[in-house]
């Protein structure tokens, strides 16, 4: 290559030290610059509960996501998904982190993700489903997300500058999840009598699981300013979903909610009986080979 | 679409890429999709995981008329000899960027 040429390849890698032309660059840390001390008046246990539950949602779904690579029916779906999942996964690593630092006993990411039992993990219960096909998937990610979306959206102005900073890069990501999960929606309810037909079951399935992500809670309860109130997130979600239903051509369901037992759902630890098996799955290599690193 | 259609698997598109520095999009590989809005998510999905694109575009496989490499000889050798058509006799300087 000669000094001209050079010079002007240089020139097209600007604002950085990579020249590599076959990568993207420009890698940012959403937490740079940002102190990790709990604000004054933020109940730091209140905050640590509350990361935990937001993180415990987005590690476990990412896991049943994660159930679903190599059985996609299309490798450039499975990408899709895959990168997904690794979308989720970033949230639960930096909440769950966040979750660590309010609480102050020393725990990190990992402990809190490969070292608490069932009762202890406070995920929605939407968040364990085992999708049964990919119906149930496309309708759940629509459900997760549009409502994670609405969440996060509202939690980017948090008192909490370091939770703000997660929520104001994860609702980019949520966005575009929604967008997948929406046109796949729209393109089997609008599609054939058969996949009509299998949308149409499939949200009939999940609806019993959407009441509880707008049911209030002890933890959002107790950080005025900080959480936001699940009931105020409900007429966005009605009016996404609204839409995507109506261009999908389908119905929304009429389901009985859930029940909670004696009171209690996931925000109290309380699961359906596949989360078990999720967890051993998830939990088993860490806890054979405890600080392990690789 | 017909059964058969949907059996024989999705057409073909073509991905084109613009990165943040590049000045051109650039052809950066293949997939296959049921429309060229699912295709442009999978561009997405497939081709910008690494912070490589600020856009997109997706042109069917089918739609692109291209020139055959037997043809080869007629349509290119004849430039080859053609030295006056190259800028060769200037010098660029340095700090002239995108040349």
């Amino acid at each position: 290559m000669t000094e001209d040429e050079f010079a002007a390849y240089q020139s097209l890698s600007e604002e950085t030290e990579d020249h590599r032309w076959a990568f993207g660059t420009g890698f940012a840390d959403p937490l740079e610059g940002i102190g990790t001390s709990v604000p004054d008046g933020v109940d730091a246990a209140a905050l640590a509960a509350y990361c935990l539950m937001l993180g415990d949602d987005a590690l476990i779904y990412s896991h049943r996501l994660q159930q679903w690579m190599t059985r996609m029916p299309e490798l450039e779906e499975e990408t899709a998904l895959a990168n997904i999942a690794l979308d989720l996964l970033g949230q639960a690593r930096m909440l769950l982190s966040r979750a660590g630092q309010a609480e102050g006993r020393g725990r990190d990411e990992d402990q809190l993700a490969f070292f608490r039992d069932e009762h202890e993990f406070r995920s929605v219960r939407l968040a364990e489903h085992t999708d049964a096909d990919f119906a149930e998937l496309a309708g759940r990610l629509l459900v997760f997300s549009a409502w994670r979306l609405a969440l996060f959206g509202r939690l980017a102005s948090s008192a909490d500058p370091v939770l703000a900073a997660i929520a104001a890069k994860a609702a980019r990501e949520l966005a575009y999840h929604r967008d997948y999960a929406a046109q796949w929606v729209i393109r089997l309810g609008d599609g054939t009598p058969l996949s009509h037909g299998k949308m149409q079951a499939a949200l009939g399935v999940i609806w019993p699981l959407v009441d509880e992500l707008f049911q209030a809670d002890l933890v959002t309860a107790a950080l005025p300013g900080v959480a936001a109130d699940p009931a105020g997130l409900r007429a966005e979600f009605d009016g996404v979903l609204g839409t995507v239903l109506a261009a999908a051509t389908l119905e929304r369901p009429q389901a009985t909610p859930l029940a909670r037992v004696a009171g209690k759902a996931g925000r109290e630890g309380v699961h359906t009986e596949p989360f078990g098996y999720l967890l051993a799955e998830l939990q088993s290599v860490a806890r054979a080979h405890p600080d392990a690193t690789w | 679409m017909t059964e058969d259609q949907v059996r024989s698997g999705w057409p073909l598109y073509e991905v084109f890429l613009r990165g943040k520095r590049g000045l051109n999009h650039v052809h950066v590989g293949s997939l296959h999709a049921a429309d060229p809005q699912m295709a442009l998510r999978h561009a997405r999905d497939l081709y910008t995981r690494r912070n490589e694109g600020v856009s997109i575009w997706v042109v069917a496989a089918a739609d692109i008329t291209a020139s055959s490499p037997d043809e080869k000889d007629p349509f290119f050798a004849p430039s080859g000899d053609k030295v006056y058509r190259h800028p060769t006799f200037y010098d660029i300087p340095a700090d002239v960027p995108h040349m």
